[in-house]
């Protein structure tokens, strides 16, 4: 992949940029619920003690103090691990920040199956589903470390609430050769192609691009989209590569009720219907580590591979 | 300040600043007629409407009047400046009282609440953002305390020091997220947080103590280190003497007893005025009630 095997925990990424961020922009804060260190900002706390406010483990109360802050004229970048913030949350999310269109930055850290062993309470499977559906909430989802920096700077930058996945897990990158590691609501290619699509977002990009590599040996050239906006979506791209490619499999590590998959699909059926499948999971995940389940519900190379072949006949 | 049967603006109204110098009585007399006008306002919005929660707003004019006429610095030529005081109303179904206190006071044209939830009104049936002089937007119950606490934190980061101003149902107060908030706002000494709580009694659906209990409720603030005060929520002067107490190193709780529906005799407290709405006669009769 990319040739190198060196894999990136982003929330390293995520912290560095938050604080580099934070010494030029005395607006920029955090707020979090416990979550010092499952969020690394140790360093943040200690360079900047008084702009981390831990509320406690109490995720309604720090939504609701992050739209406060920022009526009060701070951007909060609220950090906490992503199924209790958008599931304990969420009428917080929607009233406060999204309704309220408070410039309000939302990082789930350790989304998806992050922690797989600890069981579907501490999955974040819903998160893209729940919050694609709040009008004016940018979701993003970067696939590795540069992206996240680039995401953090620019959900600083934007005056529009965000929420974006921060992982955990251990990923590539995938940015390399990329002019612009992230644009907010573009997809990236990364591998061109003209027989099939997969559009893949975070821990899932690695992957799809190990599924082309393994297609392309056997003659067959799909292209790869980076989607890391996943609302609003990059429909262009979506509409391109249904036209040019003729067939799209989507895969994210999140359910395949209403996430990524289904806001490709949406745009697929009105523009130009073309046959498609929509990699996730299926329902609430058993335990195991997630690399284990990742592979258990083939969300892998050999699952994006399959889908494809599949959808070629 | 009654034209042709209209609320008229205003103009003239003496700012805080002048306000403070009136002796008390001349001050609480004329927030008494004050709320007197934002009650008729209310009267005539939700029967324009057929909707609206009449009973709280009635409970909630005293308090809101009080705060916006007399207390609040304030800038309503320019709603965004960075160092107003903040109010926010947590109960947020009593957005008609908030309406009026917002256009008596001059934040947007009196005309403007005669659109009061018509169709593609900005001003709906709870507060947003598009109108000036909204801090936040609720409706949703539980929402406006933990908003109080980022505004009270920012106000101390930035020194600027503005005050912020929450008023809560009593019924809300079941909500779990306000605890949360109270917890936190306890523990962080917030003294520049005012938490008001409109403590009629009564809920949609029947009294507050015989549905999910919350006596000793300035117990419960005091547990969670914040400073108490009950007061009579209808008394203009005492209201004003408390929101107008500089900070003594806790946030402070003040339990505003007050009558749901108050100033219109048929009205008070009664849980089916929650949100019924008065029938034309109805109207006439709280009018004229609310113009002696």
């Amino acid at each position: 992949m990319n040739g190198s095997s060196a894999t990136f925990d982003c929330r390293q990424a995520f912290a560095e940029a938050l604080t580099t961020l934070a010494r030029q922009d005395p607006r920029i804060v955090a707020v979090c619920n416990d979550s010092v260190g499952s969020s690394n900002l140790g360093g943040f706390q200690k360079e900047f003690p008084t702009r981390l406010i831990n509320v406690g483990i109490a995720e309604q109360d720090m939504v609701g103090v992050a739209a406060g802050l920022a009526n009060g004229g701070y951007i909060p970048f609220v950090c906490a691990a992503a199924p209790f913030l958008t599931g304990r949350a969420t009428e917080q999310i929607k009233a406060d920040v999204a309704y309220s269109r408070y410039h309000v930055v939302l990082c789930g850290m350790s989304p998806g199956m992050a922690y797989g062993e600890l069981g579907p309470t501490h999955h974040s499977i819903e998160d893209l589903s729940w919050l694609r559906a709040m009008s004016g909430l940018t979701v993003l989802v970067p696939a590795d470390p540069d992206q996240t920096k680039s995401a953090v700077k620019w959900a600083a930058e934007s005056d529009a609430p965000v929420f974006m996945r921060v992982g955990r897990t251990k990923v590539p990158s995938v940015s390399e050769g990329q002019a612009e590691p992230f644009v907010c609501g573009k997809a990236n290619v990364l591998r061109q192609g003209a027989q099939a699509t997969v559009i893949a977002t975070g821990t899932l990009v690695s992957r799809a691009i190990e599924a082309s590599e393994r297609l392309a040996e056997e003659g067959v050239s799909i292209r790869v989209l980076n989607m890391s906006t996943i609302a609003p979506l990059d429909e262009d791209a979506v509409i391109a590569a249904a036209r040019e490619t003729g067939a799209i499999v989507t895969a994210e590590e999140a359910i395949v009720s209403g996430g990524l998959g289904a806001a490709v699909a949406a745009i697929v059926v009105r523009h130009h219907p073309v046959p498609m499948r929509i990699l996730g999971l299926p329902g609430f995940a058993p335990t195991g580590s997630n690399e284990f389940l990742l592979d258990h519900f083939h969300l892998n190379a050999e699952g994006i591979v399959a889908a494809i072949k599949e959808l070629r006949g | 300040m009654m034209i042709d049967g209209k609320i008229a603006s205003i103009d003239g109204w003496p700012e805080p600043a002048i306000l403070s110098s009136l002796s008390a009585g001349e001050r609480a007399a004329q927030l008494a007629e004050v709320s007197r006008e934002v009650r008729r306002s209310v009267v005539r919005m939700i029967s324009a409407a057929h909707l609206g929660h009449i009973g709280g707003d009635f409970s909630v004019t005293d308090i809101a009047t009080t705060l916006f006429f007399g207390v609040l610095r304030l800038d309503p030529a320019n709603p965004n400046w960075p160092e107003r005081d903040r109010f926010i109303l947590s109960k947020g179904h009593c957005a008609a009282s908030l309406y009026s206190v917002l256009a008596m006071r001059g934040f947007f044209p009196l005309d403007w609440l005669e659109t009061f939830m018509q169709p593609l009104s900005i001003l709906n049936g709870h507060p947003n953002r598009k109108i000036p002089g909204v801090e936040a937007n609720t409706g949703p119950l539980g929402h406006g305390l933990p908003i109080g606490v980022g505004l009270a934190i920012a106000s101390r980061l930035s020194g600027k020091n503005w005050r912020t101003f929450v008023v809560l149902g009593d019924g809300e107060l079941q909500e779990g997220s306000n605890w949360e908030a109270a917890m936190a706002a306890g523990h962080r000494e917030l003294d520049n947080l005012i938490a008001v709580v409109d403590r009629n009694r009564l809920q949609q659906g029947a009294r507050t103590e015989d549905t999910n209990r919350l006596d000793p409720l300035a117990d419960k603030w005091t547990s969670f280190g914040w400073e108490t005060i009950e007061i009579d929520g209808h008394d203009h002067a005492a209201l004003y003497d408390v929101f107008t107490r500089p900070g003594r190193g806790k946030p402070l709780a003040v339990i505003a007893n007050t009558i749901k529906g108050k100033g219109v005799s048929f009205l008070e407290d009664r849980v089916e005025w929650h949100h019924k709405v008065p029938s034309p006669e109805q109207v006439e009769r709280a009018l004229e009630e609310l113009s002696r």
